[in-house]
């Protein structure tokens, strides 16, 4: 066993040191009708790394990687092109195999990558303080629902009905549980949002309005009005962010009056990974600091008086407070939060806006190519790097057709509202820096072949 | 002189430790490989980039949402951001450098193996929401890795896309929730005992139950008789964790279990402590009717500074109809992720959803390729190694430690010891400190809470023998400093990036995000 040091000859010094005459004697307070006497049958023995490796690389070609043609999903996870210092960077073993920083003498590196983290996330949305990451953006959105209620005393949410339907469906369960009271609808086909009559039915009962910028269908609106109701009314207006490149073209939810930013991080160094590990990223106004959930990096000093960083204000965690937490959250997304900030880094303010530009430009092209197709139209007036086609069939059909051509064409409005017939025709294309000329021609000429 | 470091860190030529015993000055803070680092913000600008692009685009102009304000990020090119963070990296203890024996954490070696193979491309790159027939490999991990799940705990079937263990427990709690609701009751209570981790009580209230508190016997397991006592018709289940956080069998867990079941209540079982016990004892025979497996923990997926974890949750038949979306499944020949558009027909009586997508695949793959490196004998011997390891270190250390539980039978992965007996104004963080200095990550401090001054170490069974004797040494030494009254130990560590950092300030004034421009 090449993970195990222990030398049987050790085990038998160990063994008598302790006193005990085998290891069985170790599990003595193991009810004896519980006891397993032998290895689990019906599961295989140990394997060599050769063996391991084989099996999962058979299992890993079963899969299409996203890098084998062309590619156009997007909906809350996208594809970019992560620099190879990433991947490198996050595996040096310091930063892999560290746990959270509790004793921050010999963490200064998590801490102040951390510190580092905070102030990049906080700057990107406009907001005074970012915390040290969250599992994703889906939990992140329920988590500022749940500190709304906390800051306002009022349990009602209205959820515009352009935020990602798993975030709404997040908070459903949630709230079905809790008490709070989630409004919420899936989206028409519009190309415009419903921020208006959001903001029209705001109360004196809401506690948070939540909107998703960019939107489900791509959509992008100025949150500024909304931001007022929500002022006027004592209620709260939380963003949701799923592609933070897209904050290198417009304006930060924070110029526009949110009041909670949350976000999934996932488009900056972390890659696709089916899902997960993703980072959540959350932030916050200054005055709200000590009501937000999850870990928490301050500046201070040591005794020399030398800078250093240090977990805080964890009075709010459930370590501390138990019952009376902020959150149940003890994890953050640590290594994620380190690839999203090494990404950053490279980028820095000019590359963020440079990438954020090849992205606009490259799916403005794509819409015209797609808007050229006979019988398709491109709902969205306004968007960033990802919008919604109308076809004149079922989406989700056609996908899986457009896959046996070669085209993984996007996220059909069907597998993310399946019992909605209105939205059956809608795709949701995302067009990023990885796409190329190539591939958006292969799109149009596929679909095109297609619906023929 | 370098204006650098606005924020002063770096020591002044004149001051500091300048001459004090022979040492030369230090003109830049850096000690030979001890090396100072400053902030992204205070190294770089925001013109500089570290990444190069196939084209220059064009200034788009999306109208009043143009983003025309500076954002206030610093970029850095690539070698300078590989020489930022490799330096950081350098202030960390990890386990590749050493024993890090943090109690109910779990810092065991990190294969490589799994490293390469989540990122294979057939994994790393995969895109959640791809139609299934382009996805059968990843639906193949996430179901064979449950399978082993299910058979390794005797459960009836397992929710994998918890992101973590509080997650995990959440979803736990929420699937009893579910089952009470589907046979009309409304019961209000959790019993947590007061050894649990945070997270069971946090995650208790978190989801809208009523926590109350249940003792823990004189020999540092849960008092039985009072938590049997209280059970009724308002109590919907119990948290309890096995092994528990005082390094200790729940002896009387199936007599609990019956208990609560004949009183119309649920079992959950914080698994944090699996790792203990695999492949030696399944939650499954103890009655227990959900449970998180912290795969970070038990499966060796890397901690990673705090995150990303993995909590899949097994559940009893009982609860298993109330999983949340999505789940896998085979249907007609071929794997099928169960979600909102197929659960009327699959998984009809789930919670709901969790998380967005399907979980933590990353730390799927990790934790598949793990199992099956060490196979069904070898994670017994995982268990057995484990506990091996930890009783070692704590019959090498009770006559110098206090072990309040030493005489309640072996422990089971971890070994707890107390602040008994040092001298007046010595602490255990002093010892932790110490160790420090000694070259080891300090075990758990201060957990459980119903030990004084509780040390709690858990060396796993990926230490050798040389090793634990080294730790067992050093460990000995700074017992008996402390008990002795060493002055010097209450100003360690003297050796590592930083002394003792004032929490208090940070906490009384704080200092979240760089404040420069």
């Amino acid at each position: 066993m090449r993970y195990l040091p222990l030398t049987p000859d050790d085990r038998t010094k160990m063994l008598a040191k302790i006193g005990a005459a085998s290891i069985d004697d170790l599990f003595v307070d193991v009810p004896a009708e519980a006891r397993l006497n032998g290895p689990i049958a019906d599961l295989p023995a140990h394997a060599s790394e050769l063996a391991v490796e084989r099996h999962m690389a058979a299992l890993a070609r079963q899969n299409r990687a996203a890098g084998d043609g062309p590619f156009f999903l997007g909906a809350g996870a996208y594809r970019h092109h992560v620099p190879a210092s990433v991947d490198h960077l996050i595996q040096r073993g310091e930063f892999l195999t560290a746990y959270t920083p509790y004793q921050p003498e010999i963490a200064q590196g998590t801490l102040q990558m951390l510190f580092e983290f905070q102030t990049q996330v906080a700057r990107l949305f406009g907001m005074d303080v970012a915390n040290a990451s969250m599992y994703d953006g889906s939990t992140a959105c329920w988590e500022a629902v749940v500190m709304a209620r906390r800051i306002t005393k009022r349990n009602k949410a209205l959820f515009s009905n352009g935020v990602h339907p798993h975030y709404r469906s997040v908070a459903r369960t949630m709230a079905h549980y809790t008490g709070d009271v989630v409004v919420d609808s899936d989206p028409e086909l519009n190309a415009a949002s419903d921020w208006a009559e959001l903001a029209a039915s705001v109360d004196k009962d809401t506690s948070c309005v939540v909107v998703q910028y960019p939107d489900i269908l791509g959509r992008i609106d100025d949150m500024t009005a909304l931001s007022a109701a929500c002022a006027q009314n004592g209620a709260l207006l939380i963003a949701v962010v799923t592609e933070p490149v897209a904050l290198g073209l417009i304006k930060s939810p924070g110029e526009m009056g949110a009041d909670i930013v949350v976000g999934e991080g996932q488009s900056l160094g972390v890659g696709l990974q089916f899902g997960g590990p993703y980072v959540g990223l959350f932030a916050c106004r200054q005055k709200y600091v000590r009501q937000m959930p999850g870990r928490l990096c301050g500046e201070t000093v040591d005794a020399n008086g030398k800078r250093g960083f240090v977990l805080t204000l964890s009075t709010r965690e459930q370590h501390i407070r138990r019952e009376k937490a902020t959150s149940n959250i003890c994890t953050n997304a640590g290594l994620c939060a380190l690839a999203f900030s090494i990404h950053m880094t490279l980028l820095g303010e000019a590359g963020l806006r440079q990438l954020a530009a090849i992205n606009h430009g490259r799916a403005k092209k794509a819409a015209a190519a797609l808007a050229a197709v006979p019988n398709v139209t491109v709902l969205n007036s306004g968007y960033f790097n990802e919008f919604t086609i109308i076809l004149p069939t079922d989406a989700r059909s056609l996908v899986h057709r457009m896959a046996e051509r070669g085209v993984l064409a996007g996220v059909s409005m069907g597998r993310l509202y399946p019992d909605n017939d209105a939205l059956a025709n809608g795709l949701v294309v995302a067009v990023t820096e990885t796409v190329t000329e190539d591939d958006i021609a292969a799109f149009a000429k596929a679909l095109t072949e297609e619906l023929a | 002189m370098s204006t650098l470091n606005p924020a002063g860190w770096r020591p002044e030529m004149t001051s500091g430790e300048a001459g004090a015993g022979g040492v030369p000055a230090t003109f830049t803070g850096n000690r030979a490989l001890m090396l100072e680092e400053p902030l992204i913000f205070e190294i770089g600008t925001r013109e500089t980039t570290g990444v190069d692009f196939d084209e220059v685009a064009e200034d788009f102009d999306l109208g009043p949402l143009t983003r025309s304000a500076p954002i206030g990020l610093a970029g850095l090119s690539e070698s300078e951001t590989v020489r930022h963070y490799t330096r950081l990296s350098r202030q960390n203890y990890a386990i590749d450098l050493g024993l890090f024996p943090l109690g109910s954490c779990t810092m065991k070696h990190n294969p490589r193996l799994n490293e390469k193979v989540a990122r294979m491309a057939g994994f790393g790159d995969v895109h959640p929401l791809q139609p299934q027939e382009t996805v059968q490999g990843a639906l193949a991990v996430i179901h064979e890795l449950a399978d082993w799940l299910v058979k390794l705990t005797g459960m009836a079937s397992v929710a994998m896309s918890p992101k973590a263990g509080a997650h995990g427990e959440l979803c736990g709690i929420l699937c009893i929730k579910a089952a009470l609701e589907a046979r009309g009751e409304d019961r209000r209570v959790l019993l947590v005992p007061e050894s649990a981790h945070g997270t069971n009580p946090a995650t208790a209230a978190f989801a809208g139950f009523t926590v109350e508190g249940i003792p823990a016997t004189s020999e540092g397991r849960v008092d039985s008789d009072a938590l049997i006592a209280r059970l009724g018709p308002d109590v919907a289940g119990v948290m309890i964790t096995n092994p528990n956080t005082c390094g200790l069998f729940e002896r009387d867990m199936k007599k609990i279990s019956d208990a609560v079941h004949a009183a119309g209540g649920y079992v959950y079982c914080d698994g944090a402590n699996f790792n203990a016990i695999v492949g030696r004892v399944r939650p499954g025979d103890l009655g227990v009717d959900a449970m998180h497996i912290n795969l970070h923990k038990t499966f060796s997926t890397p901690h990673g500074g705090g995150g990303p974890g993995s909590g899949p949750v097994v559940l009893s038949a009982a609860l298993a109809p109330y999983a949340p979306l999505p789940v896998v499944k085979p249907v007609d020949g071929k794997l099928r992720l169960v979600e909102e558009e197929n659960a009327a027909d699959h998984q009809p009586d789930s919670f709901g959803r969790m998380t967005a997508f399907h979980g933590q695949m990353g730390m799927f793959t990790r934790a598949l390729t793990y199992i099956l490196s060490h196979g069904s004998d070898g994670l017994r011997q995982v268990a057995e190694d484990a506990v091996l390891n930890a009783n070692y270190v704590l019959r090498s250390l009770d006559d110098v430690l206090e072990a309040p539980f030493g005489a309640s039978g072996p422990c089971m992965h971890e070994a707890l010891f107390s602040d008994r007996g040092l001298a007046d104004g010595f602490s255990t963080n002093d010892i932790a400190k110490g160790l420090i200095d000694e070259g080891y990550h300090p075990m758990t401090v201060y957990f459980p809470l119903v030990v004084h001054g509780a040390m709690l170490v858990e060396p796993t069974e990926t230490e050798s023998l040389d090793v634990l004797d080294q730790f067992i040494g050093a460990l000995r030494s700074l017992a008996i400093r402390a008990k002795q009254g060493d002055e010097a130990l209450k100003t360690a560590p003297h050796f590592a990036p930083r002394a003792r950092l004032d929490e208090t300030l940070a906490a009384r004034k704080p200092v979240l995000s760089w404040q420069g421009e």
